[in-house]
């Protein structure tokens, strides 16, 4: 038989370009194939820390984000009314003259006139630094809608958080449990880590009330009713305390589990010094927690005052967390969550490890080993996006070092800078003057009431009320807040918004339609509520039908970034690592990246910062300002070939930085020695390596804080203590709140809404930006109502229906599918598929725009009334964190119809129409 | 009709982990490029911002198993050509454009030689193979025939794409003509099933099955109580400490 000629070896591509994914959070290292100045393919950097290779579905489908028809072409000047999407085409001179025209006014009369709010930012620490020159109050990233209880609970608990700033210890951990997982963030290592521990028969215990994607691969599936984690959670403390299956060497050297509590304050006990004392066990006597030689006493005593550790175990010993008890209100059976505490108990202790590295700790004792707990937990939004999320964080926390699994072999490690405590931290800044910068970072951890963003009179100094008596640790703003309180004057009115990247008219903002309201408003002159909006983005979003100025972004192929120490970085348990993007291919359009954009601002406006003595502009664009901008001296944006170019961490800035970046594949990393992997708030070997680096002048060590004192700080003031106490009708939910022990609080129900609604992120998509790509729409071009099989076939369900579904704020019409794998009392959908019609290139009969949803319209930024004569935010009382997940519903089955309800009507597209075909192929 | 060769010397093709997919797309996706820049026609999209059509030589579908007793269970099933030893669609083929190559049992389609006409699709069990519309040629899927021999690429680089992409490594490659190889001996140890082989096409594409799901109530023993209460609790906590 003859066969055809085959070229079995093609020409691959005429070049490789390096550079870094932001198709997600997750930042992987891309290999970018050329032809003839064009993107042929992309795929993983098999050299790169992230993803090693690997490369997800929205990685993978790049390209048709750098080629998609919805890309902004120019600045945009709005002339039709707000949300019509009537604008014109103008200059990039005119932009600025604008923008200019708005923003140096506020400066110079009053900068809380400015709100500047980023979304899905990755150059965090140069928006906050541009906002903290230009010296508005008012500036934060979107975190409190998304994921500030982790973080904060994190931070203030063990010196760092889930999300992508640590992972399992993946190579030796033997027993995982997964919680609520948003699969757009570290998505590539945990898919990668989860096919490490599936190919040795590790076992998987997935905590969702959703079977989908991790958890259907689980090896146990836990369908927990949502918002009940942190009872779970305790109800395994409870079963591990009773049975003593705990780690008190550990708990005794690096925790203050042994640190003495005022009886009189419960403030911690503290010798002159001001550290804190525990009860040496070798003489009986207090001593400081730091003491060479010290053996402090978990069960130490003096005069009435108690350790920590006693306090746990008074609280959850009690009956109230034992598996009967919680069995019915978490959807799990009691045997199950005793099975499981049993499971975990053997891991953790019976099949414990060493690795035979010897290590000195912070008070100079000398180890021989390194003893692992190969058991380890991970979480992120799932449990966090609750009203209870914040201490239900702190309990996750508490049960991982209870076992003695955190920072050691097995378990869970922190990615460097972390980990990192509290008092690392800087603390919250507010105090804005004309033609100032601000007294310090916007954003930061308060220590006590001391630190909130009050004015005198004790108002709030921020827009979003952050850092106020409502949620004292909205430690990364509230930025689901900033439009209904800017809307309501609400502590005050501004002048402008200026939004970046962040969907606000759509699937960004609670109360979707209110929102949109909210920004077409008219006061009684008939001018905008909100005067003036301006915004950036790439692409043709719902946000810029309402905004007023336009300043169009590049897509992430044609871009200067730096994903930075300073900020949110790429690091591995094992390294420090940082990278950056550059321009792979130049703009066919007359865009910008914005933060170049922010640099051409603020040198018009002469913020200092940005500003020489001279005068002139110390930085031309964004990528001079990563290779020549110091935060302090020899510390910059970029750790890699700094100096003379052999520096790495500490050195003065180097010209040729990008260049020596770009050599290597996009990216830096600088191991950390095998003394300094594990144990590292404590090891002096990682402290000393952490302070060459630069990611502190010091070191740090210091204990992991089971009970966090600055929440009793503010308990004090609740009970009348202080200059500054809470107004008398919060004192009562401070104090409940800021428990300084992990508590578990239901979420308020009203029988008339019995059914949880969740949504879910897949895999293949990114909030909104997914749906402008042809290959990914493919995959998810619609968001079916799950209906698990008692609400199915309890209000007989069939194929094609449609259901109405009301929550105490609206009602929404949408198609429903079946969902087996889910808890019975919930329903869900994939997040952000829903579009508004005329958005995103789309066409007119796009799924997307017809029978697409979004769950934002049933869930308010406020609480029903509740008869008190206040309205109280849909957040969690101690950060702020929107509680997307708190909502509940009810469901009626309808007929099937063509198109969802509400109608949001139709926007007009400020880029020219789709193709109606594609077969993209660039090469020959 | 076209002959299929007796034998071939390798059997190239995939062994996909049912246990480990967890369904994310990645290589549909990495399919989808690389296929649509690479062999024969590009992998076409009809009405790709409205309700888009499109070609793709590899899918992920999702199904929901409701055992009789316990919580319901979701596979992750990807799917694409089976590159069978007794291919249906190379025989059906009328104008010898499919063929299985004797040197490693991929099975391809000469894209210069087929008419579209669609029989090969219609004889496949599977439902591996496409029509792409723009171009009206038979896609399926080539086992990366121009990346797995390709001396461009870096060896570590010669496997297909949506091998290389798989982030949770559910995804294995090799020559199951060889015993000892990888894919050969995974098959073995974790009972690698064939893909109906009631229809007698003996697919090369082996799938490992699902691991048993929800087993841990059945672990044993449960923990024993040093105390019920914080006094008891704290007695212990004396000892305990003294033993450290």
């Amino acid at each position: 038989m003859r066969q055809p000629p085959l070229d079995t070896a093609p020409p691959v591509s005429d070049e490789i370009r390096h550079t870094t994914c932001y198709m997600c959070a997750c930042r992987c290292g891309i290999n970018v194939h050329m032809k003839g100045g064009k993107v042929a393919y992309i795929e993983g950097n098999r050299d790169h820390p992230v993803n090693k290779g690997v490369l997800c579905a929205k990685g993978s489908a790049g390209i048709m984000q750098h080629n998609a028809p919805s890309r902004l072409r120019a600045p945009l000047k709005r002339v039709g009314p707000r949300g019509s999407g009537e604008f014109e085409e103008i200059s990039w001179d005119e932009a600025l003259d604008i923008a200019q025209s708005w923003l140096e006014p506020i400066r110079h009369d009053n900068p809380e006139k400015l709100a500047f709010f980023t979304g899905r930012d990755q150059s965090q620490s140069f928006t906050s630094f541009w906002a903290q020159n230009f010296g508005m109050p008012n500036y934060a990233a979107h975190g409190g809608f998304c994921s500030v209880n982790m973080a904060a609970a994190g931070i203030y608990t063990m010196g760092g958080a889930f999300w992508e700033f640590g992972q399992p210890d993946w190579d030796h951990t033997k027993l995982f449990l997964l919680f609520g997982v948003a699969e757009d963030h570290d998505s590539n290592p945990i898919k990668m880590g989860i096919g490490k521990l599936k190919a040795r028969g590790a076992r998987v215990i997935g905590v969702n009330p959703i079977r989908t994607g991790y958890n259907a691969v689980a090896d146990d599936w836990v369908g927990i009713t949502p918002g009940t984690d942190g009872l779970f959670i305790l109800s395994l403390i409870h079963e591990l305390l009773r049975a003593g299956k705990i780690d008190l060497n550990y708990l005794a050297r690096f925790t203050n589990a042994p640190v003495l509590v005022d009886a009189d304050t419960g403030m911690l006990l503290r010798d002159d010094a001001g550290k804190e004392l525990v009860i040496d066990r070798r003489t009986g006597a207090p001593a400081p927690f730091d003491e060479p030689g010290v053996q402090p006493d978990l069960a130490g005593t003096l005069d009435g005052h108690r350790s920590v550790f006693q306090l746990i175990a008074d609280r959850y010993l009690s009956p109230d967390y034992a598996p009967d008890a919680v069995a019915e209100t978490c959807g799990i059976p009691a045997n199950r969550i005793r099975a499981i505490a049993a499971e975990i108990a053997r891991v953790a202790f019976d099949e414990a490890f060493e690795i035979a590295q010897p290590w000195t700790d912070f008070r100079g004792e000398r180890h021989a080993k390194m003893t692992g707990r190969p058991v380890s937990f991970h979480a992120m939004r799932g449990i966090s996006a609750h009203a209870n999320g914040f201490q239900t964080c702190r309990a996750l926390h508490l049960l991982q070092i209870l076992l003695g699994t955190v920072e050691v072999p097995g378990g869970f490690r922190f990615k460097p800078p972390y980990p990192k405590p509290v008092t690392a931290h800087p603390t919250p800044h507010c105090a804005a003057q004309p033609d100032s910068p601000l007294d310090g970072p916007h954003l930061g951890f308060p220590r006590g009431p001391q630190d909130l963003a009050l004015k005198p009179d004790g108002s709030p100094a921020r827009i979003d009320k952050a850092f106020t008596w409502e949620n004292p640790l909205s430690a990364h703003g509230l930025m689901h807040m900033v439009i209904s309180n800017a809307h309501a004057g609400d502590p005050y009115r501004i002048d402008t918004l200026f939004l970046y990247m962040a969907n606000m008219a759509w699937n960004s903002s609670m109360n979707t339609g209110g929102v949109m309201q909210m920004l077409t408003d008219t006061d009684d002159n008939g001018d905008y509520v909100i005067p003036r909006i301006i915004y950036s983005d790439a692409y043709s979003s719902e946000m810029v039908a309402y905004a007023d100025l336009i300043l169009p972004d590049t897509t992430y192929l044609e871009r200067h970034d730096c994903i930075s120490l300073l900020d949110r970085p790429i690091c591995e348990p094992g390294a420090a690592a940082d990278a950056i993007r550059w321009p792979v291919a130049a703009p066919d359009r007359d865009v910008r990246g914005f933060q170049t954009v922010l640099v051409q601002l603020a040198n018009r406006l002469k913020l200092p910062g940005f500003t020489g003595a001279d005068g002139q502009p110390l930085y031309t664009d964004y990528a001079d300002y990563m290779t020549r901008h110091e935060r302090k001296p020899g510390i910059g944006p970029l750790m890699g070939w700094r100096g003379d170019g052999t520096d790495t961490g500490r050195g003065a800035p180097n010209h040729d930085q990008i260049d020596r970046y770009i050599e290597n594949g996009g990216f830096c990393v600088a191991h950390i020695p095998d003394e300094a992997l594990y144990y590292k708030p404590w090891n002096a070997a990682y402290q000393d390596w952490a302070v060459g680096m630069g990611l502190y002048d010091a070191p740090q060590p210091y204990l992991f804080q089971l009970y966090v004192e600055p929440m009793r700080a503010f308990q004090r003031a609740a009970e009348g203590h202080g200059d500054r106490q809470p107004p008398a009708h919060l004192r009562d939910r401070v104090h409940a709140a800021m428990d300084p022990l992990p508590a578990w609080h239901p979420a308020p129900s009203d029988p008339a809404y019995p059914i949880h609604a969740l949504t879910q992120r897949p895999m293949a998509m990114y909030h909104s930006w997914g749906s402008q790509n042809a290959w990914l729409r493919q995959i998810h071009g619609e968001n079916p109502l799950y209906l698990p099989t008692a609400i199915w076939d309890g209000h007989g369900f069939a194929p094609g229906d449609w259901a109405r579904v009301t929550s105490p704020h609206g009602a929404i019409t949408v198609p429903v599918a079946h969902h087996a794998g889910l808890n019975p009392h919930t329903i869900w959908t994939w997040n952000a598929i829903g579009k508004r019609g005329g958005a995103w290139a789309l066409a007119e009969d796009a799924p997307e725009a017809t029978r697409g949803f979004l769950l934002n319209h049933l869930i308010h930024e406020l609480l029903p009334p509740r008869g008190d004569g206040l309205r109280w935010s849909n957040s969690d009382p101690v950060t702020g964190q929107a509680a997307w997940f708190d909502l509940k519903v009810r469901i009626e089955k309808l007929p099937a119809r063509t198109s969802t309800l509400p109608d949001t009507g139709r926007q007009n597209s400020p880029v020219p129409v789709a193709p109606d075909a594609l077969a993209w192929k660039v090469g020959p | 009709m076209t002959a299929l060769p007796a034998t071939t010397t390798r059997q190239l093709g995939l062994v996909i982990d049912l246990d480990t997919c967890v369904g994310c797309q990645a290589c549909v996706i990495a399919c989808k490029g690389w296929n649509t820049e690479n062999y024969g026609a590009p992998l076409s999209d009809q009405d790709p911002y409205g309700t888009p059509s499109g070609t793709f030589l590899n899918r992920v579908h999702s199904y929901e198993v409701q055992p009789e007793t316990g919580s319901a269970q979701l596979v992750h099933f990807p799917k694409s050509c089976l590159h069978c030893e007794d291919a249906p669609c190379v025989t059906v083929c009328p104008t010898g454009a499919s063929y299985k190559r004797v040197e490693d049992g991929i099975v391809l389609v000469n894209e210069t030689d087929c008419m579209g006409c669609g029989l090969c699709a219609w004889a496949c069990p599977y439902g591996a193979r496409e029509l792409d519309l723009a171009a009206g040629v038979m896609k399926k899927c080539t086992l990366c025939v121009d990346r797995i021999y390709n001396d461009n690429l870096p060896e570590e680089d010669r496997e297909p794409a949506c091998v290389r992409t798989c982030p949770a490594g559910a995804r294995h490659f090799g020559d199951f003509a060889d015993p000892d190889s990888h894919v050969s001996r995974l098959t073995k140890e974790r009972d690698g099933m064939d893909l109906m082989p009631e229809q007698g096409t003996k697919p090369v594409n082996k799938y490992l099955p699902p691991r048993p799901r929800d087993q841990i109530d059945v672990l044993a023993p449960l923990l024993n109580p040093v105390a019920e209460e914080p006094t008891g609790f704290l007695r212990w906590l004396d000892k305990a400490l003294e033993r450290l």
